[in-house]
């Protein structure tokens, strides 16, 4: 029998708005990672069938959460008669935490525990690697098959397999702890977890690799995760930054790509294909991250996104804003990447001479070795001096450095545009 | 409750190289670290340097090899180890973070293996 359309649509749907609910629910039942997903798993394709004969639920999340809780039950209870033992998560905390929000209500009478956070702390754990973090959270917060995450970073399906499990080895082995961190570790541990969605984001908004510029699939998530953190802590600055950087600067993307799918730079996007609404929605969370002193690192660059949103256009930026606040950023956050984002506004604040002395400054910078971005600034700001000939070098130093389609092709046609000008 | 291994690695060459007040400012705060988590320790040794140590391996043939030295020559070696109790590795690391460091290097975090 085929599956009823709007029962398929809706357990899609439920799909991506439940999934990370429903399994940090079943988590607290199984205290076992790999069990918790194999019966949530399991909910999901119980759902197409059943919701086809029954209809679909009023709270699909809760009948969901249901299903997967009693299978994990009773799998409990077989593996018990088995007498094997499991790893388990470890939740030192009998009741719900104190920055537990309130508790889902099902409809018929049972209530699960929003157990998100804990999720996601425990996935973006500081005692699991970088890529660890990422993979685990879009597997688990954002349900994500492996096959997809290995994708989304370009690394064989094998590989990604083998870095979960071997994080979940991890998580269990070491005790981990399941459960929302006390208030002294808060912010370390939340600006682990930004980071974490920044970086599916940033992967997802100029992809490393590949034919396209956008990945719109893991900008979606990473807008997705970013609002969950929003519910979840809606007292927290940098969570209002984040959401807001991401909102701003995802706004243009409309605007980032030609018809025929070249790049476009800020300075030659059509604004009034930028999305409003996000934009006022990314303003009004600016004004709210902006708040605290000093401002957190994605509350900065979300007041850069902003300058850039409110600009009618390119002519009219404010770029001596712009530098004053990545003065601010390389205070609180001295990485290199930063650094050479401010030689870049610079540039545009005081000229291509200054921006230019910026840029060399940071030539020595181990970071930036191999890094396309600096190349690709150092030629524009040559170009714009006339500098022909180092212009050509710089730029094809970038097209080197770059392994992005749409990015290769924006280099080349300025390459190509510099050759035709005549030798310099 | 579980168990963690911390290994205390530091640069043999400084520890080598050290002054008596500053061996003697090193073995204090061990001290001081030692009853400060009385409660979660379950053992304590500090080790010889690792010219002292022998490495015994299979020699392929029912034997063994027996040859001077550690397993991997670092710059910075095992020199010590704590054995704690704690109830997550939150509370392992948190136990961790208060090992004193005088010759460099750090510590690392192992969970004890549970057979059943």
């Amino acid at each position: 029998m085929a599956t009823d359309p709007a029962v398929a649509a809706a357990v899609a749907d439920a799909h991506r708005r439940e999934w990370a609910f429903v399994l940090a629910a079943t988590a607290r039942v199984t205290r076992d990672l790999d069990l918790a997903e194999e019966c949530v798993q399991d909910a999901y394709a119980k759902a197409l069938t059943v919701w086809g004969e029954r209809g679909i639920p009023r709270r699909p999340g809760a009948w969901l959460t249901t299903t997967a809780r009693n299978r994990a039950t009773d799998e409990l209870r077989r593996r018990a008669a088995l007498h094997r033992t499991l790893p388990r998560l470890l939740d030192r905390t009998a009741g719900p935490g104190p920055q537990d929000p309130a508790p889902e209500p099902s409809g018929d009478g049972e209530e699960f525990p929003d157990d998100r956070l804990r999720l996601i702390f425990t996935c973006c754990h500081p005692a699991l690697a970088e890529e660890a973090k990422v993979a685990l959270t879009l597997r688990l917060l954002c349900g994500l098959t492996t096959a997809e995450v290995a994708r989304a970073f370009l690394v064989g399906e094998t590989a990604m397999a083998a870095r979960i499990t071997r994080a979940k080895k991890k998580i269990a082995a070491a005790h981990i702890p399941y459960r929302v961190p006390p208030a002294g570790e808060l912010p370390d541990r939340i600006d682990a977890v930004l980071t974490v969605v920044h970086l599916v984001f940033t992967t997802g908004h100029t992809a490393p690799a590949g034919d396209d510029l956008v990945r719109r699939d893991l900008v979606e998530r990473a807008v997705d995760l970013a609002r969950m953190l929003r519910t979840l802590l809606p007292q927290d600055a940098g969570v209002a930054g984040l959401l807001a950087l991401i909102l701003l600067t995802d706004a243009r993307r409309e605007a980032r790509s030609a018809e025929d799918g070249r790049m476009l730079l800020l300075a030659e996007q059509d604004r009034r294909r930028w999305d409003r609404a996000q934009i006022d929605e990314g303003l009004a969370l600016v004004r709210e991250a902006l708040r605290p002193r000093p401002p957190g690192r994605f509350a900065l660059m979300a007041a850069v996104a902003a300058v850039h949103a409110e600009a009618p256009s390119w002519q009219e930026t404010d770029w001596h804003e712009v530098v004053a606040l990545y003065d601010l950023l390389v205070q609180i956050w001295p990485s290199p990447v930063v650094a050479l984002n401010r030689a870049v506004a610079v540039g545009f604040a005081a000229g291509p001479a200054a921006g230019l002395a910026a840029l060399d400054a940071l030539a020595a910078e181990p970071q930036l070795a191999g890094y396309g971005y600096l190349a690709a600034a150092r030629a524009d700001f040559l170009r714009r001096l006339d500098r022909t000939a180092e212009a050509r070098l710089a730029y094809r130093e970038a097209l080197l450095l770059t392994a992005n389609t749409v990015e290769r092709d924006f280099l080349a046609d300025r390459l190509r545009a510099l050759d035709a000008a005549g030798p310099g | 409750m579980a168990q963690y291994l911390i290994l205390v690695y530091r640069e043999e060459a400084r520890v080598a190289a050290a002054s008596a007040d500053e061996w003697e400012a090193a073995l204090k705060d061990h001290l001081a670290f030692q009853e400060r988590n009385a409660a979660a320790l379950l053992g304590a040794n500090a080790l010889h340097f690792t010219e002292t140590a022998t490495s015994v391996r299979p020699d392929g043939s029912g034997g063994s090899a027996v040859t001077d030295g550690p397993f991997a020559e670092t710059k910075e070696a095992l020199g010590g180890y704590y054995l704690v109790e704690a109830a997550d590795l939150d509370e392992a690391i948190a136990v961790a973070e208060q090992v004193p460091v005088h010759f460099g290097g750090g510590v690392e975090v192992r969970p004890v293996r549970v057979f059943d």
